[in-house]
């Protein structure tokens, strides 16, 4: 056993001798930029809402709701992956990333029809958000509530 | 014992036939495909409907090619990607040929001219059928992410080939200037690897492993080959069996390259580390090497076509990528016209 | 500080923390956006993401990180005026436009388009 993990240790030294590095400078800048401009053109869409009449406080809800119809249609279209392949997280982190999950996966498997596809597979990218987030938030209202 | 065969009846490759899609249509060796498709969905209702219309193109067109009907073939060995190698059992279905299924993920194409070379050993048979497929999209849904998920592949990373291959081959000697002298069956060999972006480093120890055993159990040794070509590792896994041959004073770089790395342009492309996929090796073996060989640019070849075990169930149980690595060596033996 | 320069610096922060777990760790993309929402919410719990926000506007909600803002937000304030059930029934009382808005524009866009591989 000790033999085979030292060639396995050996191996994975001279695989990675051999492999390209990750760009990560580059990627860095492409998602601080990008990332940055979605959070730019997501604070312009929410002033125009308040310009509109809507309330400061309730604005964020149609700016959500806009920026997720973008990234939908952009997905729909097929330019929404080639984008995120260039701006890696800065296309995954912002919310239009969560709505790309969502479409692509209904997009993907409505060739297994409306329900076991489009129905059951909508989330397999996003559910795990969604749970984890719902996770968070009902021990944190928990602890709030117990602790006041 | 075992995994060199030195076949005693050579196996003539009547012909060969391939379908190749749009990127791949636009590698550098687009022109020596019978096929390029401009739609990869090939107007079909799924991704998997087009990859079986593909390796039904190939199989249909490879038996037209050759003037042979489906009734006159033995056995159809195929295999592909997809669960349960879907592709290959509907384009079975079609052809009504005897039907044996294969699953050797990438290392398909070599393994089917390698079981039909030792299966053609028995003359009680003489024809034999195969064909393999893969197709980018149908591979991205079935192994990663949706298609239109946006997502940032590191440069270890491959792209999957659009495309199939088929071959007929014969016991009958005097059926064509080509044949299959030599096959060596892989053993699985897993250093390890378990990032699915570095299919590559999985598979090329495998690789080394099976080009090792052939050139040592060849009596003609590497000096008698030509070319040595490896299935889809990419540059990554390339540069790895270089080095690692190297490291046994076996040095094969002057012979050697991998059809990953040839079927598209690395440079040009957004492949990443290059091609991958059962239609890879099928492809540049099908269209670029019998061209070579037909047209005395080479006389012998060795083959070695590359896979990587991975199941997306196995890859999230956090086990390791097992690989494996068929070789066929393929030959023009010379005054037989 | 302008309120955009603001949303700029936040957001792309926000996002690079997501590029460097991708690229420095073994992490999947889905495992990085669950650790964001987490993060996020674990923040929002101990008051410290609201000030983000209206520090920085859409540079702090426009993230992932604000899903598990919105997701706390709501179950702490529920919580406050409804005892221990408001932990199960605030929870999605301010993130609805958010979901559903992303399920009606899935389903929309699945029905109208194919995937282009």
């Amino acid at each position: 056993m000790g033999k085979n993990n030292k060639v396995k240790k050996e191996y994975k030294k001279l695989s990675q001798q051999k492999s390209p590095k990750i760009p990560l400078a580059r990627n860095v800048i492409v998602a601080f930029v990008v990332g940055g401009g979605i959070c730019i053109l997501g604070q312009l869409i929410g002033e125009l809402y308040i310009s509109l009449g809507f309330d400061p406080e309730k604005a964020g809800d149609p700016t959500v709701a806009t920026l997720i119809f973008v990234a939908s249609v952009l997905t729909g279209l097929g330019i929404y992956d080639k984008f995120a392949q260039f701006a890696g997280a800065g296309t995954a982190v912002p919310v239009t990333g969560f709505a790309n999950s969502i479409v692509s996966s209904a997009m993907e498997f409505k060739s297994e029809g409306l329900v076991l596809g489009v129905g059951c597979k909508m989330f397999s990218l996003a559910g795990t958000v969604i749970v984890f987030g719902t996770v968070t938030a009902f021990f944190a209202g928990i602890i709030h509530a117990l602790l006041g | 014992m075992g995994r060199y065969f030195n076949l005693a009846v050579p196996v003539a490759i009547i012909n060969g036939a391939t379908i190749c899609g749009p990127v791949e249509g636009k590698g550098p060796l687009s022109n020596y495909f019978d096929t390029v498709i401009e739609d990869n969905s090939l107007g079909q209702a799924s991704w998997e409907k087009a990859e079986r219309q593909l390796m039904e193109t190939v199989s249909k067109n490879v038996l037209e090619k050759s003037n042979v009907r489906p009734e006159a073939v033995d056995i159809f060995l195929a295999g592909d990607l997809l669960n349960q190698i879907i592709t290959s059992t509907f384009t079975a279905r079609t052809m009504q040929i005897p039907f044996l299924g294969l699953y050797g993920a990438c290392s398909t194409f070599a393994e089917g001219l390698a079981v039909a070379a030792l299966l053609l050993q028995n003359q009680d048979i003489s024809l034999c059928l195969t064909a393999t497929s893969s197709h980018n999209s149908t591979s991205e849904r079935q192994y990663r992410y949706p298609t239109e998920y946006g997502v940032q592949l590191p440069p270890t990373a491959q792209f999957t080939v659009t495309g199939a291959g088929a071959t007929l081959v014969t016991n009958k000697s005097s059926a064509s200037q080509i044949y299959i002298t030599a096959v060596t069956i892989g053993r699985i060999v897993d250093l390890g690897i378990k990032n699915p972006y570095e299919m590559g480093a999985a598979m090329a120890p495998a690789a080394k492993d099976t080009i090792k055993t052939h050139l040592e159990k060849d009596s003609g040794g590497l000096s008698s080959y030509d070319a040595i070509y490896t299935g889809d590792l990419g540059e990554v896994g390339k540069a790895i069996v270089i080095e690692m041959l190297q490291q046994e004073d076996i040095n094969i770089e002057h012979i050697y390259d991998d059809c990953g790395t040839m079927i598209y342009d690395l440079d040009q492309q957004n492949v990443n580390s290059g091609g991958s996929g059962c239609a890879c090796s099928a492809l540049v073996t099908l269209g670029l090497i019998l061209h070579q060989l037909r047209t005395k640019q080479a006389r012998k070849v060795l083959v070695v076509s590359t896979g990587a075990l991975l199941s997306p169930t196995s890859y999230q149980q956090k086990e390791t990528i097992p690989g494996i690595a068929h070789a066929i060596c393929i030959e023009r033996k010379e005054g037989s016209e | 500080m302008n309120i955009y320069l603001a949303a700029f610096l936040v957001g792309g922060a926000i996002c690079v923390l997501g590029q460097l777990l991708i690229d420095l760790t073994p992490l999947t993309p889905a495992h990085v956006l669950t650790l964001l929402v987490v993060l996020g919410g674990i923040t929002s719990a101990l008051g410290w993401y609201e000030p983000l926000v209206e520090f920085a506007g859409a540079g702090a909600t426009v993230p992932i990180t604000s899903f598990g803002h919105s997701l706390v937000k709501g179950a702490i304030a529920e919580a406050e005026s409804q005892g221990l059930i408001g932990a199960l029934s605030g929870v999605f009382k301010l993130t609805s436009a958010g979901i559903t808005s992303a399920i009606i524009f899935g389903f929309l866009v699945a029905l109208v388009f194919k995937p282009k591989g």
